[in-house]
């Protein structure tokens, strides 16, 4: 199993690790609730080292983005980050990823851990037109800093004023001593925060100063298991639940970072445009439970009849509402908002009803 | 880990204690630390008669679910209420004010098939 450079800082402070991706990974240091509601009303800090880094470069690297990539990376300017997902040639997503353009010939992608490899192979089967392809997944560590008190926090740290970093932007410089450390005003919580990109070898370091910084807001280590429930919380799609290599991003509700524009040729451009002018059979929706229930990766949706109209692909008791919240994908005619529809749990027909995301 | 003395347990990291012919049942302090947070217990089988190693309820963390079994056979006699509003309480005091049902014991001699705290102590460090 691999294991990040924070692994040992883990297991001190009494992280719970569990193999995720193939990485030992903590789940959770306390509890689960408590760490959401950190990071919801403070700040929490996750090490997701884990993620996959890859730098493409030279003067193909922006047509070889182009050619991949829902978005259009073409509107990216210097310190500019962009949501995106790769089609698979077959109407269905290799992965989703963060695209950080440096310069016009410099971008990083930055990848799912449970996809680093498929990805990698994936870019490099494509890159005919020479960009030049660097995997350096396995030497740069990743921490999300989350939360209302991040920006103070991690002010302390540095000279950059943290607060002209505008939301899915990005500057490179000096944190807690440390020069070159990428700061990105990114997130998978919406919470708020940055995304930090650093070297393994300071990794250490920066989580310590970090926490230091952070004490007088009662910064707390966040693991995977908070992880997932605050993205669920925001509707943000997890790889490998909610879409995957047979959704496509029409159904997932991704029409947002998927661009037609400027004839931009990109793979599966034609089949993603006819679903998004004549529609698709089903589409990914938030729903709430109207009982106490929660809602499971696998659950069936079912109608008044009890046939079957979809599929849970995430869910899980939501920490601030309280509630059973669930995504799922749904057929057409059920997934207007509003809509009534049954989870099947343990043989119950469980009610629950089609809201807009996010769900806080 | 806190594995008291004076119950008996499970491989299914339930502890049992004997009051009588009732057993109490509820799920022990590794078994909630494994869990995580508790969010929902369902017992619907209060008034049910069992066998050993059905399942008499599900017991619900933030992400996991879990479902519960009858450590010995009978008659699920009463359910711990004060769950359903506070299932934190398996959490807290997984051994005390977290217990979830009360068993009338149908045959005595399974319980023979049940773990020492020992035995108990023994399996979930191997």
């Amino acid at each position: 199993m691999k294991k990040t450079a924070l692994n040992s800082t883990h297991k001190r402070i009494g992280g719970k690790l569990v193999e995720f991706a193939g990485y030992e990974m903590p789940i959770k240091y306390s509890s689960i609730n408590e760490e959401h509601l950190a990071v919801r009303n403070s700040v929490g800090v996750f090490d997701v080292s884990h993620m996959g880094e890859f730098w493409i470069e030279g003067p193909q690297a922006l047509d070889l983005i182009k050619k991949i990539t829902s978005n259009d990376p073409s509107v990216l300017a210097p310190g500019q980050a962009q949501y995106t997902c790769f089609p698979n040639g077959k109407g269905g997503i290799v992965d989703d990823l963060l695209v950080y353009c440096f310069e016009p010939t410099k971008y990083m992608m930055v990848v799912n851990a449970s996809n680093i490899e498929k990805d990698w192979d994936w870019v490099v089967s494509k890159n005919s037109i020479g960009a030049r392809l660097t995997n350096a997944s396995d030497t740069i560590s990743q921490l999300a800093v989350q939360g209302p008190n991040a920006l103070k926090t991690l002010q302390k740290l540095t000279d950059i004023n943290l607060s002209e970093i505008q939301f899915y932007t990005f500057v490179t410089g000096q944190m807690a001593g440390v020069d070159n450390i990428i700061i990105s005003a990114t997130g998978y919580t919406g919470a708020g925060g940055f995304e930090l990109y650093f070297s393994n070898s300071v990794a250490e370091k920066m989580w310590n100063a970090i926490f230091e910084a952070g004490e007088e807001f009662d910064i707390k280590p966040v693991g995977l298991g908070a992880r997932d429930t605050l993205r669920l919380e925001m509707g943000y799609c997890l790889y490998g639940n909610d879409i995957d290599d047979t959704t496509s991003p029409i159904e997932a509700g991704l029409g947002w970072i998927t661009k037609f524009n400027n004839g931009r040729e990109f793979i599966d451009r034609e089949f993603l445009k006819m679903q998004k002018t004549e529609g698709v059979t089903r589409k990914l929706r938030g729903f709430v439970m109207l009982e106490k229930a929660i809602p499971r990766h696998g659950y069936e949706i079912v109608n008044e009849n009890g046939n079957t109209i979809g599929t849970v692909t995430s869910g899980t008791m939501s920490p601030v509402l309280n509630k059973g919240i669930g995504l799922g994908y749904i057929a057409k005619e059920y997934s207007a908002f509003g809509t009534k529809i049954n989870v099947k749990i343990r043989n119950k027909l469980m009610p629950a009803e089609v809201v807009k995301l996010p769900f806080i | 880990m806190n594995i008291p003395e004076n119950l008996k347990y499970t491989q299914d990291h339930e502890w049992i204690r004997i009051e009588g012919d009732i057993a109490v049942v509820g799920v022990t302090d590794f078994a909630q630390g494994e869990l995580g947070d508790v969010v929902f217990v369902e017992i619907e089988t209060e008034g049910e008669t069992l066998d050993k190693g059905e399942t008499f309820g599900t017991v619900e963390a933030v992400k996991t679910v879990s479902d519960l079994f009858m450590p010995i056979g009978g008659e699920v006699a009463e359910l711990n209420e004060a769950l359903a509003d506070d299932p934190e309480l398996v959490n807290k005091d997984p051994y005390g004010e977290g217990w979830m049902i009360k068993i009338k014991i149908a045959d005595p001699s399974e319980l023979d098939d049940l773990l020492s705290p020992g035995d108990y102590k023994k399996m979930i460090e191997a």
